[in-house]
């Protein structure tokens, strides 16, 4: 079989590359993208489709212990939505939390070939990583959760940053993560320790601890600059899904200074209006920072009607929740690291709150000026399904679309939002940027959103339709690493070589000294066995190297 | 590395340090083995418990065939193609053990069964299935060991005999460690044991109830009700042995205290009312959150049971008993569980992994598995009525002794194991991918139509 393909007569969208709908050749060999292929190369003609690099999910939640967790809680849910076997590819359950084979081949089928799940405890990560080497397809990488690590807590509180950094970088080595993960740093001790109290102001100090969230916060960003990691820490805000948090999330975004800093599903956290009433939209406070600020990036956890699931580190904010609706609920504590909760949730138009955060991530959208800062995510599942990307992209690219659909949401909530006065509508050159392009560079992976030469060769050809949520639901061809998966809308073969993205900063092992001792004292398993082997990434384990920047658009 | 033996002659040594002992799922990981590599033994395992010493201990690499057909000894590779025939061509092909290897091993089983259009069913499925069901209802609050260690002040094990079943429970999670929070161990947490019997569990307890059989439920329930308001009724002892004093004093301990636990165990789950008195217990772990942290497990039983729960579920949506007859995962408890499979007489051919369904199943079940109507595949690391019954009998190297891989703990945490010595026998591993390649490659040859739509 000839590892050579021709893509010709396609209209080719390649933002990174100043290329914006014009009609060029790509060639690839073994899995990149070359200047040249031979005579015998497989010829795709694409003739009026749209060439784009495969898509890059920069925040989502598909992979690990509580995403088993939530799948297990869900029979119902997976009865409803079987994935079928076919001669080419396993069977699976789907719903808003599908089984690992039944992921890797959704997301294969919107066209993504890149999806990073947004949070996992170090203790666990193993679990992580077997899950992924279970999800064909897609390449993925973890962001590591460790802003209510009570060691590294601790270190801060005592002023030892230079000991700190070496420990960021030995958890960072120690789980193959990609990058760090905040969840409402400084809130896991009141709710674990302080029968379920939470943190509300980031200059409070925690009971626990005797340390604010403020200074979690800042102390990561600090590391993570000097240690250059290609993703800045990701942070979900204190307060998040509390009206008028916008402030929490402003004042964590100055915590930032010039550093670089990635604020997820930023929806859940631009809300006005009075704590423990109903939400307002703060859509343009939020957007006028991060417009002005370069060292911001963002996603937006755009929220769709219907089914999702809360799965969040964050358990007190599912508790609260599950106030609002007695629901089967899981509660995950992890020892020393982290805390997790799960509701099933569903999101509907006729609800205030519902029809008011769906406008919110729209204007966010809308209002932000630099695409490639802002990376469309439903926080899937917390927003509602991946499976939802298409549909949000017809609501970007069209007005009329928008409009109509506001006439069948709550009336009060659509009073009060300013989106129907947005008229901007996304070109297919923006949505290419929101969707591969601006991920991957927020992401600092060089080798992907992009189709020069030198980059993986992960394709995905759509047929140009009039309706764009049909356009982006069915990629006609699909490739991954070289290799034609789908064609003519069906799996043509499986792939699994797929490769698990991380970074591996330097670090002094003396710090070993210094973390040895909490860990006999505080966990369960022993410091030897903690670190996760070489073996767990099967051989496809990608080094991102390190490199100092203050915004993506530094290169 | 060598050392001198007492009566002088040089022995072949190896230490392992921080070994795991997988024989319960306490997987304590905290284990020094001694191997003399000469003979080929563990002669010391310091910090296991009395299991966990036999399991290491005991283990003795047998002279046998590694590969069997009909009692005769085959080349594995052919042991493996008669395998992946009988699988292919039966018309109800069920797979069912798994809790006995790792993780890796596992994995490679769902996908055996989605090509033959089979049914995969674990152990669970006999022993906290009913936990897992109650799990789909209601959720559960729960934690990490450490967590207990670091943080418990009040905690319970409920139809349990951890004293027994997990001997290390207490000192290394439970009772007896000096946690974070918890700097004087025992001292700092109530301890409460509730059973239908005085066990040896019940020694350590600061309060010991003694349930009535069966009625576990009612006093769960009882103290639901007392979270919503609702009195313990003045016939409490009339209803579930335990007198009313008791259960309202129980009912504030758990109550003020900071964080609390109970562990559950088959005690409950097996017992009158099944997923119902899990259920119930969850849920007022749950309720419990109204006033502190409260957080709930139940203690899994022997190695890495919890591991092939993870496992079916992140391949299937289903943590047990599910059935790919349909091109797509179904779950069904009662259906396609193995007891159930095998007593209506439905399986035509059955691979057992790591488990002894011929000793252990109802006598309907085991007529059945024995009999000509059913060929049986096993794959074990010991000789068991089940592996001596089957057709084709597969020898394999032993998980935690003889070979790496991951292993869940009771509290979902993966854990690697290192391996003291080599077995001349393959790992579960190396037959369960052949087995899954060969499977695929004769199902890809039948090219069966799949199906494309739903039934349901
Ligand atoms: S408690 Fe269980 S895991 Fe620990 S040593 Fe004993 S048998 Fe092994
Ligand atoms: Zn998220």
């Amino acid at each position: 079989m000839s590892n050579e393909i021709r893509i010709i007569n396609g209209i080719v969208f390649d933002p990174t590359n100043d290329i914006e709908g014009k009609v060029a050749e790509i060639c690839i060999r073994d899995g990149k993208i070359v200047s040249e292929v031979s005579k015998s190369a497989k010829v795709i003609n694409a003739k009026g489709m749209a060439i784009m690099p495969g898509g890059v999910d920069i925040h989502c939640h598909i992979t690990g212990p509580k995403v088993n967790l939530a799948r297990k809680l869900m029979p119902e849910d997976h009865r409803l939505d079987p994935h079928f076997k076919t001669p080419n590819t396993q069977s699976g359950s789907g719903g808003i939390v599908p089984s690992t084979f039944a992921t890797g081949y959704r997301y294969a089928t919107l066209g993504y070939t890149t999806a990073m799940e947004a949070a996992v405890p170090p203790l666990t990560a193993r679990h992580a990583l077997e899950e992924m080497y279970d999800t064909p397809i897609i390449d993925n990488g973890f962001y590591v959760l460790l802003g209510n690590n009570l060691f590294l807590q601790s270190l801060i509180a005592e002023g030892r940053y230079e000991e700190f950094k070496e420990a960021v970088a030995w958890w960072l080595n120690a789980t193959k993560a990609y990058t760090v993960k905040l969840v409402n740093p400084g809130g896991d001790e009141p709710w674990k320790g302080h029968k379920n109290l939470n943190v509300k102001d980031i200059d409070e100090d925690s009971k626990a601890t005797d340390i604010a969230p403020r200074k979690v916060i800042d102390a990561f960003i600090d590391a993570l600059h000097e240690l250059g990691t290609p993703h800045p820490p990701h942070i979900h805000c204190n307060n998040l899904g509390h009206s008028g948090n916008f402030d929490t999330t402003l004042e964590t975004m100055k915590t930032a200074g010039d550093r670089r800093l990635h604020i997820a599903h930023i929806q859940f956290n631009s809300y006005g209006g009075e704590l423990g009433k109903s939400p307002k939209s703060a859509s343009k406070e939020i957007t006028d920072y991060v417009n002005d600020h370069e060292n911001i990036t963002c996603d937006v956890g755009q929220v769709m009607f219907g089914k999702a699931m809360f799965m969040t580190a964050d358990a007190p904010l599912t508790y609260l929740l599950r106030g609002y609706k007695p629901q089967k609920w899981v509660n995950a504590d992890t020892e020393c690291e982290s805390g997790c909760g799960i509701l099933p949730f569903d999101y509907q138009g006729m609800i205030y709150t519902h029809a008011i955060q769906w406008a919110i991530g729209l204007e966010i959208f809308l209002l932000s000026k630099d695409p490639w800062r802002i990376v469309l995510s439903t926080d899937h599942p917390n927003g509602g399904s991946f499976m939802n990307y298409p549909m949000v992209i017809k609501l970007l690219m069209d007005y009329e679309f928008r409009k109509e659909a506001m006439k069948h949401l709550n009336q009060k909530a659509m009073n009060s939002t300013i989106l129907g006065e947005l008229k901007r509508e996304y070109t297919l050159n923006e949505i290419c940027i929101i969707t591969r392009a601006g991920p991957a560079k927020c992401l600092g992976l060089k080798n992907k959103g992009h189709l020069g030469v030198g980059a993986d060769a992960d394709i995905t050809i759509y047929d140009m339709l009039e309706d764009k949520e049909e356009m982006f639901n069915a990629p006609r061809y699909v490739i991954k690493a070289g290799m034609l998966l789908i064609e003519n809308h069906e799996f043509v073969s499986d792939y699994t070589d797929k490769k698990v993205l991380r970074v591996a900063p330097e670090f002094d092992k003396d710090i070993e000294k210094v973390i040895k001792p909490f860990f006999d004292d505080f966990y369960s398993v022993s410091f030897r066995n903690y670190p996760i082997q070489d073996d767990y990434l099967h051989g496809h384990g990608v080094v991102i190297d390190s490199v100092k920047k203050n915004s993506i658009h530094e290169n | 590395m060598s050392a001198v033996s007492k009566d002088n002659t040089i022995v072949n040594e190896k230490i392992v340090e921080n070994a795991t002992c997988t024989f319960c799922g306490c997987c304590c990981d905290d284990i020094t083995l001694t191997v003399d590599m000469d003979k080929k033994v563990v002669t010391k395992a310091k910090d296991a418990c009395v299991l966990g010493k036999s399991w290491f201990l005991n283990h003795v690499i047998e002279d046998k065939p590694i590969a069997r057909i009909a009692g005769k000894e085959v080349p594995l590779d052919d042991a493996i193609d008669e395998a992946a025939k009988i699988l292919i061509e039966a018309k109800f092909p069920i797979l069912y053990g798994m809790s006995d290897t790792i993780c890796e091993a596992q994995r490679q089983c769902a996908p055996i069964m989605d090509d033959c259009l089979g049914t995969i069913d674990t152990t669970t499925s006999v022993c906290h299935g009913p936990s897992g069901m109650a799990f789909q209802g209601v959720g559960e609050p729960s934690m990490t060991l450490g967590e207990v260690k670091n943080r418990a002040d009040f905690v319970m094990y409920w139809g349990g005999n951890p004293a027994e079943a997990h001997p290390r429970h207490f000192a290394r999670y439970a009772v007896t460690p000096e946690g974070m929070f918890t700097p004087n161990g025992k001292d700092d947490r109530t301890v409460v044991i509730c059973d239908v019997r005085h066990t040896k569990t019940a020694g350590v307890a600061d309060i010991f109830l003694q349930v009535k059989p069966g009625k576990d439920f009612e006093l769960l329930w009882m103290l639901r009700a007392a979270c919503k308001g609702v009195e313990i009724p003045d016939n409490c002892k009339e209803i579930c042995g335990i007198d009313k004093e008791t259960v309202t004093d129980l009912f504030e301990k758990m109550k003020n205290c900071t964080y609390g636990v109970i562990f559950f165990g088959m005690g409950l789950t097996m017992s009158r009312g099944r997923h119902f008195n899990s259920g119930a217990l969850m849920a007022l772990a749950t309720d419990l959150n109204e006033f502190t942290h409260f957080v709930a497990k139940p203690a899994r039983g022997h190695g890495n049971v919890t591991g092939a729960d993870n496992v079916v579920a992140w391949q299937t949506g289903y943590p047990f008993g599910v059935n790919f007859s349909r091109g797509h995962p179904r779950f069904n408890p009662g259906e396609f569980t193995t007891v159930d499979t095998l007593t209506r007489g439905e399986a035509d051919a059955a691979l057992i992994i790591a488990s002894d369904p011929v000793a252990n199943f109802p006598k309907p079940a085991i007529d059945h598995i024995t009999s000509e109507k059913c060929k049986l595949i096993s794959i074990d690391t010991k000789n068991t009525p089940t592996s001596e019954a089957a057709h084709v009998s597969i020898q394999t190297s032993t998980y935690g002794i003889n070979t790496g891989g991951t292993v869940y703990r009771m509290d979902d945490v993966p854990i690697s194991l290192r391996p003291a010595f080599d077995s001349p026998f393959p790992s579960d591993l190396e037959v369960l991918t052949k087995l899954r390649k060969k499977v695929n490659k004769l199902a890809k040859k039948l090219n069966r139509p799949y199906a494309t739509k739903k039934y349901i």
